[in-house]
């Protein structure tokens, strides 16, 4: 054969290295940066965690749901049911709870996966409402008044503040870590391609041998258990829980979709930039109440009919960069 | 020669509208077959239902011996039934290598450096590896087409179902299309085409099939069929008794 196939590229190299010593910056947090400073970084970790999933299963796979809330609040809720009814560690339960965000996907799959578009959207909200509904009933947790998590199960985090904090501070960040890196060795591979073939072209895929009703299935269970996985992590972070603020589509669906869709949806890099922008206007914007509210509507309505292939679009269709080598490239051999 | 595709009273509406209407034929192993007629005939919701993208009401579509009638699109492609698009249904966010890449990979079942080696040579074959690292969105309509012949290819067909791939190119981006065609057909492949430009269809098949209203009204050796005054009343509306 006269050409040869590479993925990576010199900006991708480049990239990766800058992540790397980025990475072990962040890693060091708790030697250099301040309490409120972290827990800022460690909210923004779990909403760029959300906010990639959420694009694997809306921007790949074209399930554009705004239930993710759901599994959000169910995997906070595990976080507290298994930890003071089982007796589980705080980490053993927020694993637990993604193995059984997994179990109870399917069946919802099956249900909602009978919808379209718009109809499988608001079928998703739906689910997320029965949540929020039924855990608001369970009075062992709080019932519609929440709980708090007791002081015994936030110890076993470890004995002192300082300490504590430091440690969900590297979960959050281990979690980000972990969810990109899947995301994109998922990506690569080969049933990646599949999925990114669905992205572009669901009769020209199911046409090329792809089943994309599986695939489908396959992110949203994968997606919907890591979502949950994220949500106890949310609620760690919190130590306290109510249905309202466990299941609100505001915070862990609207915010996301946001992210994605400045960012640039259907790409890797997307909710990254996307998050970054996201904090970044909220910190100017936090005193401003809601107003800050309406400029985000607004910043996202001019994103969305200037560039709606997000910010990172623009700049990949400018440059022709890729900073994950996700893409193939032919070079002729001389 | 035993049949590849057999179809049988093949059967399919919506509403009052038939698109196959008792069909039946056979394609044999090796074989090219144009299929013509006029718009709205049915030609392309055959290729649907012979494709699975169309669930077939009733009769019966036989594929390398074994009955297919009920299979997905992706298994039937995974037996060995690919196609092109008359409207080019590109990935357009990835590169015409990657286009290629995931015929090869899902259809064919290659992994690794196979099915890299496999994309290549069906993209030196149809004449884009110059545009390998192009994304498909940007591609040209010729490009576009040939896309889609480099798709179907890629996932290493039985049997090649070609949906009308010459219809807006120039005479001579026609003329190395069809070179292309042949060389497929001549590496024992078999093509059923659906196509208007009927001298590019006559270079390249052996037999004709003509359909209209979902029915099949005649069949047989290509120069024959285009002169019997069936078709000529029918698809190219001249009247036969004028």
């Amino acid at each position: 054969m006269s050409a040869v196939v590479t993925r990576s590229t010199p900006a991708s190299r480049v990239a990766m290295v800058l992540g790397l010593v980025a990475l072990v910056v962040l890693a060091a947090a708790p030697w250099w940066a301040g309490r409120a400073d972290m827990r800022l970084m460690g909210e923004i970790y779990l909403y760029l965690s959300l906010a990639c999933l959420w694009n694997l299963m809306a921007g790949y796979a074209g399930l554009v749901s705004v239930g993710q809330q759901a599994y959000v609040g169910f995997g906070g809720y595990m976080l507290f049911a298994l930890t003071v009814f089982a007796g589980l560690n705080p980490v053993v339960a927020i694993l637990a709870g993604g193995l059984l965000a997994a179990a109870l996907s399917v069946p919802i799959a099956t249900l909602i996966f009978r919808l379209k578009g718009a109809y499988f959207a608001i079928g998703t909200w739906v689910v997320a409402e029965v949540f929020r509904l039924s855990f608001a009933q369970i009075q062992a947790l709080g019932g519609g008044s929440g709980s708090s998590l007791p002081v015994a199960v936030v110890k076993e985090l470890g004995a002192k503040k300082a300490a504590r904090e430091a440690n969900a501070y590297w979960l959050a960040l281990g979690a980000a870590v972990v969810v990109l890196a899947s995301v994109y060795l998922f990506l690569r591979s080969r049933r990646g391609l599949a999925l990114t073939a669905i992205r572009d072209s669901e009769t020209a895929a199911s046409g090329l041998g792809i089943d994309i009703w599986r695939t489908k299935l396959e992110v949203y269970v994968v997606t919907s258990a890591f979502t949950a996985i994220i949500g106890g992590l949310i609620f760690l972070q919190k130590l306290r829980i109510s249905p309202d603020a466990a299941f609100s589509v505001n915070d862990w669906t609207a915010f996301v979709i946001f992210i994605v869709v400045i960012g640039g949806i259907g790409t890797l890099e997307g909710p990254i930039i996307g998050t970054l922008l996201f904090f970044a206007l909220r910190e100017v914007l936090a005193d401003f109440g809601t107003i800050y509210l309406m400029v985000l509507g607004l910043v996202a309505i001019v994103v969305m009919l200037k560039a709606p292939k997000g910010v990172w679009g623009l700049i990949r269709e400018r440059y022709d960069l890729e900073l994950f080598p996700l893409s193939y490239r032919v070079k002729g051999k001389e | 020669m035993t049949a590849l595709l057999s179809i049988s009273g093949l059967q399919k509406s919506f509403g009052a509208v038939v698109v196959a209407d008792a069909t039946s034929f056979d394609v044999s192993e090796g074989e090219a077959v144009g299929i013509i007629g006029p718009n709205g005939a049915g030609k392309t919701s055959l290729f649907n239902l012979i494709t699975g993208t169309l669930k077939a009401d009733g009769g019966r579509i036989g594929f390398g011996g074994a009955d297919v009638t009920t299979n997905s699109a992706a298994a039937r492609c995974k037996a060995g039934i690919a196609r092109s698009f008359q409207i080019p249904q590109p990935f357009g966010g990835m590169t015409v290598f990657e286009n290629a890449l995931v015929g090869a990979t899902q259809g064919a079942g290659l992994s690794g450096h196979e099915a890299e080696a496999h994309a290549l040579s069906v993209l030196e074959e149809t004449g884009l590896l110059a545009k390998a690292n192009a994304r498909a969105g940007t591609l040209t309509l010729l490009e576009r087409k040939r896309l889609e012949l480099t798709r179907a290819l890629s996932a290493k067909p039985k049997l090649l179902l070609l949906d009308e791939i010459a219809g807006g190119l120039t005479d001579a981006e026609c003329h190395s299309l069809i070179d292309t065609i042949r060389g497929i057909h001549a590496r024992g492949t078999t093509i059923i085409w659906i196509e208007h430009v009927v001298h590019a269809l006559l270079a390249v098949v052996e037999r004709l099939i003509v359909i209209d209203f979902g029915k099949k009204i005649a069949e047989g050796e290509p120069k024959a069929i285009m002169e019997s005054a069936e078709v000529k009343e029918i698809y190219l509306g001249v009247d036969p008794d004028a």
